[in-house]
């Protein structure tokens, strides 16, 4: 049942309980109730729009900054993690395998804010050995979402 | 031939009987208005709004870009049989050869059309639901044969019976066509009325086409294959398609799976009016049942929420509607309006530009009720019940 309202949620955070109940045969009240839970427990962390900033033509740059880290004796990654994180200009940050060990999403305005946030704040974070950037020049697609609208058939009004 | 003053005379052309005994559709004047007027919500529509997905598309651009052009094998390439068969014994329980129990044709309605030339001689009576789709007394006549239609009822959930079907039976009746989950009213017959029809079929020895292309579309009910019944399998014909699980309307890929002389007798039909199913569709459809069926798991359930919503929609606004099992219609009473089902979707055209399918178009039984397609965005189904409730306030009697 949660997953039901989840899966709703993630597809269109606008999406009302009233609407919510309509869809999944509950109660306006059962699902309410759900969704406050989820917040709780915080299942459900935010709500979002997902905005294509270049038709908003706004100043914003992202990058992707693989880091990678020298084990510190008592200091696990989860601290190094932490430190980066708490900068706002970190938007994501993850824990990968492979050749580097965190993934870290940066967002600014222009390339010289990023670069300057890598060489004076990311990389003199103790536990960093190194950092691999990675500016993103232009997104395709986005939490599921095709940033250049595709031209879609246009289906007969009635068939029978 | 050209008269001395320039003017060309018109030649009148013949056309056979067998032509003009089928009635062109019986709304023209619906779709005439619908063409001349902008801005519509159309709720008429008969496909899913979703593209097939993307891996299906990938094998039939691959197919073409490797240069698999050329004809295939009349009852469809033997991959795709082998792939059916396996898909049919997994899904239904039913098993079916092949080589000789299988044939690919150009989507469901051309299983329909042969399976009716094949086995229906002049004069033969076969059974149909009203309402049910429009192909169904066509392709019957076409044949040479008569439909004799059973009514169904809102009050029984538009599912034929049994009882109501024996009471029919005369020593002409050849078959029994049966299509559920429905087209137009989204009804879904039980296991148990399925056996009492098979028990029927058993009793006067008749043959039961079972058009089953909505088979993937039913909500919260157990879907049951007819030929996979005790001793259907002899008896029926099994009609499939890829256009509404798959969203594979326009590649026009169906089959038909039924005892080896049946298919024998359709395939000598297919072999000179179709030769084959075109090949990249094929090679789609191929994809379609070994790929993963995710995608089709995620459509059932975004068409069962767009059901709720409308079904609960219809009754909000005062319109009597009984809950659709299957396929993605819903069927709503007009009557409350006083109007045919033809004046309540011209007038409701015209006044909010919303088209519905009038049920007349549909059979007898389909009068006073409407068809509405929830294969649509919710914002569209929200707009056009908000629409609708106007209208229907506006005009309701009483």
């Amino acid at each position: 049942m949660l997953r039901d309202i989840l899966k709703i949620l993630e597809n269109d955070a606008r999406a009302t309980p009233k609407q919510i109940a309509a869809m999944t045969g509950m109660t306006q009240a059962e699902v309410t109730k759900l969704i406050k839970k989820a917040q709780d427990d915080r299942v459900i962390l935010r709500y979002k729009a997902i905005v294509n900033w270049d038709k908003a033509e706004n100043e914003h740059v992202l990058a992707w900054i693989g880091v990678k880290l020298e084990p510190q004796k008592d200091v696990g990654f989860d601290s190094i993690a932490e430190h980066i994180y708490r900068y706002p200009q970190a938007k994501s940050v993850y824990l990968v395998s492979g050749t580097v060990d965190l993934l870290v999403m940066v967002t600014g305005k222009n390339n010289h804010e990023i670069a300057d946030f890598v060489s004076q704040k990311l990389s003199h974070i103790d536990g960093v050995k190194e950092t691999i950037t990675q500016f993103i020049l232009k997104r395709y697609k986005e939490d599921g979402e095709i940033m250049e609208a595709e031209e879609v058939m246009k289906r007969q009004a009635v068939v029978l | 031939m050209t008269t001395q003053s320039g003017t060309q005379k018109h030649r009148k052309q013949h056309i056979s009987r067998r032509a003009n005994a089928i009635q062109p559709s019986g709304i023209r004047k619906f779709f005439d208005l619908l063409s001349s007027i902008d801005g519509v919500i159309s709720l008429g529509v008969g496909e899913p709004d979703y593209t097939t997905p993307w891996h299906i598309r990938e094998s039939a651009i691959e197919s073409i870009e490797k240069g698999q052009t050329m004809y295939t094998s009349n009852s469809g390439m033997p991959e795709l049989r082998k792939e059916l068969s396996r898909f049919l014994k997994n899904e239904y329980k039913v098993d079916y050869d092949p080589t000789g129990e299988i044939l690919i044709t150009v989507g469901c309605s051309e299983a329909l059309d042969l399976t009716m030339r094949a086995i229906v001689d002049p004069g033969d009576e076969v059974i149909i639901p009203n309402p049910c789709f429009v192909a169904y007394s066509s392709c019957v006549t076409l044949a040479g044969g008569k439909p004799v239609n059973i009514p169904t009822c809102e009050a029984n959930n538009f599912e034929i019976s049994a009882a109501d079907i024996e009471k029919h039976i005369t020593n002409k009746t050849r078959a029994i066509l049966i299509g559920y989950p429905s087209n137009p009213t989204g009804a879904v017959l039980s296991h148990q009325k399925l056996a009492d029809i098979a028990a029927l079929a058993k009793k006067y020895d008749l043959t039961v086409i079972s058009d089953e292309i909505y088979s993937k579309l039913v909500y919260g009910v157990e879907f049951t294959c007819f030929a996979s019944l005790p001793e259907m399998k002899e008896r029926t014909v099994f009609l499939g398609g890829f256009s509404k699980a798959y969203a594979m309307t326009g590649w026009r890929v169906g089959y038909a799976a039924a005892p080896k002389e049946i298919i024998g007798a359709m395939h000598k039909i297919h072999q000179y009016t179709m030769m084959c199913v075109s090949t990249m569709s094929q090679m789609a459809a191929i994809e379609a049942l070994k790929g993963d069926q995710e995608s089709v798991t995620e459509m059932v359930e975004d068409y069962n929420r767009r059901r709720q919503v409308i079904v609960k929609g219809l009754r909000n606004i005062g319109l009597s509607c009984f809950e659709p099992k299957g396929a993605f219609y819903a069927f709503p009473s007009i009557k409350s309006t006083d109007m045919t089902s033809e004046e309540f979707a011209e007038k409701l055209l015209e006044e909010e530009k919303v088209a519905v399918v009038p049920g007349s178009a549909f059979g007898q039984c389909g009068e006073g009720y409407i068809r509405c397609c929830y294969a649509t965005s919710l914002p569209d189904i929200e707009e056009a019940l908000k629409r609708m409730g106007r209208f229907v306030k506006k005009y309701k009697k009483g």
